[in-house]
């Protein structure tokens, strides 16, 4: 496989199709890495042309603004913005909610018009055209697997449908949890959380959130977010389940089974 | 005797109604304490809004149960306020029953329906009392109730039943008294609820009856007045400020954070220093929120919408892991810190430093630092507020204006800064996995 950066693109005169927005948890963290390779590998066999920004992406700001520092968040985006425009990307996809929804909602009014794209979104669409397809008999046919909304997809961007389509795709038994959807719970990630310790309580809240997932008897519980991947990780571990109980991205899950 | 009572009443309603208008007007002042904000684009949205949410209580609905005792309750009030204006007719040209004559046999059919709304609103009411009180139902029952919230929920609960049955009574007496064929009460035929019970009274003097229908009348008639003062006072107000809180809730994606235009500017002058000699030096602006002014109209107005009813913290992953962050406290604090702004401008014209905040003094570090920013207290809230918004801008001032931090988000902020991701990482491994996989 050959990955290409915008750089590369734009060196021999072509345009990708899409610029695959990776974010620093996908270029970093380790199990997230795993995501962004699963995405890249679902791209290279659809046929997709797409390029990274490689060094040249940075993070978005989401995480510094959240927290309050909108200067830092500020660099990062005009910074970005301007990269961006550089190259005219139109077409944006991302695995992570977080750099969705700031590339999506908070970069317009700063001179960056994209049109933005969650991966599962995209995945659906794929599938949709039939430009994915499943393997006969696949290794997730009616097996029980339950969906963590993100609340960056979910609440933030009211993306409840896409992810589910997907794993109706895979032929998987999709149980839900309780607080599913527009009520779903919180990892305890979002808001710059996944970058300290959590306030005193009676419980964290990944691992309320893990004993919730668990309880559905599901052996697969399917994210969408490289920060929701790790807080739930977390949470089964403490449930004592992380030999029975896997968490998998969405795009994982479609990577195992594309034919 | 008739036009003193007449004028009784038109003066009773005269007080009540300047009452209400003076307190109307100080919270109208408090409101617009916030900072100002444009909220008056796509108005077909916004009255979209107002249909289905505030009219409609379509949030209300994501528990059906409460949602239809509240809606009895709710509709019971609207629909019974066309009695009330026959009331306030009667009152004010001393007649009796003004709409009879007018309806004919329809309006038996009208005071059979009120009734029915009263009765609902009761049964309503007795519930949600129970609720509170003996089943303990959680949010209804946590700690930042503890006091006068708590006492005020039950009085209103109180309050309603008590009017209600004021009107039923004065029904029940008003049917005997037609019986009796007395000629001030003309003819009007049984009604729904209350016909049933008229034969309790049919022993009673006509005396007495005209003494129950007049003190029922009359308390009723008080009462509501009376409720229409304390409403300014209480989490009841949300009765009115619901139908503007929907006009204007915020009409973006609830994950867009509201943009700086003054860090936005100064970090442009800061990465393309050849714009700043088109630019005139600004005043230094104050970044987030550290009080009461600092924050929105549309804020305030939330605060003074809320109804405490906790469906926002019951939904807040901080406070169900036993975090001390209660979004209904924010929305709460922000309320009594707003009013006692109110009180002091009220009385020396002018606001100055109490040496009290709404940051610290009201609301802590610690509560504004446990918020995932999960958006569950926006979308829960049936009337439309967003402590989220709070909640951040507290956040910019604490990092902005005091650098105050945790030790992990100011690593996290300088890994930002230098490495551009907010671990430790070298921006040139930032493509290692594709080169993994380029091979």
């Amino acid at each position: 496989m050959q990955i290409k950066t915008m750089a590369e693109y734009a060196a021999s005169g072509e345009t990708p199709e899409i610029l695959f927005w990776v974010g620093c948890a996908g270029s970093f963290d380790q199990r997230a890495q795993k995501i962004t390779k699963a995405f890249a590998t679902i791209l290279d066999k659809v046929g997709v042309r797409f390029a990274i920004l490689g060094k040249e992406e940075s993070c978005t700001g989401d995480p510094a603004r959240r927290a309050g520092n909108e200067f830092i968040f500020q660099m990062m985006a005009q910074n970005n913005i301007a990269v961006l425009n550089g190259y005219e990307v139109k077409k944006i996809v991302t695995a992570c909610p977080h750099c969705f929804n700031t590339l999506r909602n908070e970069y317009p009014e700063m001179g960056g018009h994209y049109e933005v794209i969650h991966h599962t979104t995209y995945l659906q669409q794929l599938i949709d055209e039939g430009k994915i397809r499943m393997k006969e008999g696949g290794t997730f046919k009616g097996r029980k697997i339950t969906y963590h909304d993100s609340c960056y997809l979910g609440r933030a961007n009211d993306i409840y449908e896409a992810p589910r389509k997907v794993l109706e795709a895979l032929d998987a038994e999709l149980v839900e949890m309780k607080r599913c959807r527009s009520n779903g719970l919180c990892c305890g990630a979002g808001g710059a959380q996944m970058f300290k310790e959590e306030e005193k309580g009676a419980t964290r809240i990944n691992f309320e959130r893990g004993r919730e997932a668990v309880e559905t008897g599901a052996g697969v519980i399917a994210s969408n977010c490289p920060f929701c991947m790790t807080m739930l990780t977390d949470g089964v571990k403490e449930q004592g389940k992380e030999d029975s109980v896997q968490v998998l991205d969405i795009a994982e899950l479609v990577a195992q089974q594309i034919s | 005797m008739l036009i003193i009572q007449e004028l009784l009443f038109v003066i009773a309603f005269g007080i009540a109604v300047y009452l209400f208008y003076r307190k109307a007007r100080q919270i109208r002042q408090n409101i617009l304490l916030g900072r100002d904000v444009q909220l008056n684009d796509e108005p077909a949205a916004r009255w979209r809004n107002v249909l289905l949410l505030a009219f409609g209580q379509k949030k209300m609905f994501r528990n059906p149960l409460v949602a239809v005792l509240h809606f009895f309750v709710y509709a019971g009030f609207i629909i019974i306020n066309v009695e009330i204006l026959e009331i306030i007719l009667d009152g004010i040209l001393g007649k009796h029953r003004l709409f009879s004559p007018l309806l004919g046999g329809l309006y038996p059919v009208l005071i059979g329906c009120f009734e029915i709304l009263a009765a609902l609103v009761l049964v309503g009411c007795a519930i949600f009392l129970i609720r509170r009180n003996i089943v303990k139902v959680k949010r209804l029952y946590q700690h930042e109730l503890d006091g006068w919230p708590r006492s005020d929920a039950n009085y209103i609960l109180i309050t309603e039943i008590v009017l209600m049955l004021l009107f039923l009574t004065m029904n029940t007496a008003d049917q005997a008294l037609q019986q009796h064929g007395h000629e001030h009460y003309m003819a009007t035929g049984a009604f729904w609820v209350t016909g049933p019970f008229v034969s309790l009274f049919s022993g009673l003097s006509d005396g007495t009856l005209i003494a129950i229908e007049r003190t029922c009348w009359w308390l009723h008639i008080l009462g509501i007045l009376a409720f229409l003062n304390y409403l300014p006072y209480s989490k009841h107000l949300h009765i009115i400020l619901a139908f503007p809180n929907a006009y204007y809730a915020d009409l973006r994606p609830k994950g867009k954070m509201e943009n700086m235009p003054a860090v936005q500017k100064e970090v442009q002058l800061m990465l393309q220093p050849e714009l700043a000699a088109d630019t005139p030096a600004g005043d230094i602006p104050k970044f987030g929120a550290k009080d009461v002014p600092d924050l929105t109209w549309k804020n305030l107005l939330d605060a003074y919408s809320c109804t405490e009813c906790g469906r926002c913290t019951a939904a807040c992953p901080a406070n169900i892991t036993g975090k001390k962050l209660s979004p209904r406290k924010i929305m709460m604090d922000t309320r009594d810190r707003a009013e006692a702004i109110g009180a002091q401008i009220a009385k020396t014209g002018s606001f100055t430093e109490d040496g009290k905040t709404l940051l610290r003094d009201y609301i802590t570090e610690e509560e504004l630092r446990a918020c995932t920013s999960c958006n569950a207290c926006v979308q829960e809230c049936p009337v439309s507020i967003n402590p989220l918004h709070i909640i951040l801008q507290l956040r910019r001032h604490l990092v902005m204006e005091e650098s105050s931090a945790p030790q992990e988000w100011n690593m996290m902020f300088s890994n930002i800064e230098n490495n551009m991701a907010p671990w430790k990482m070298s921006p040139d491994d930032r493509d290692k996995w594709a080169v993994e996989m380029n091979g």
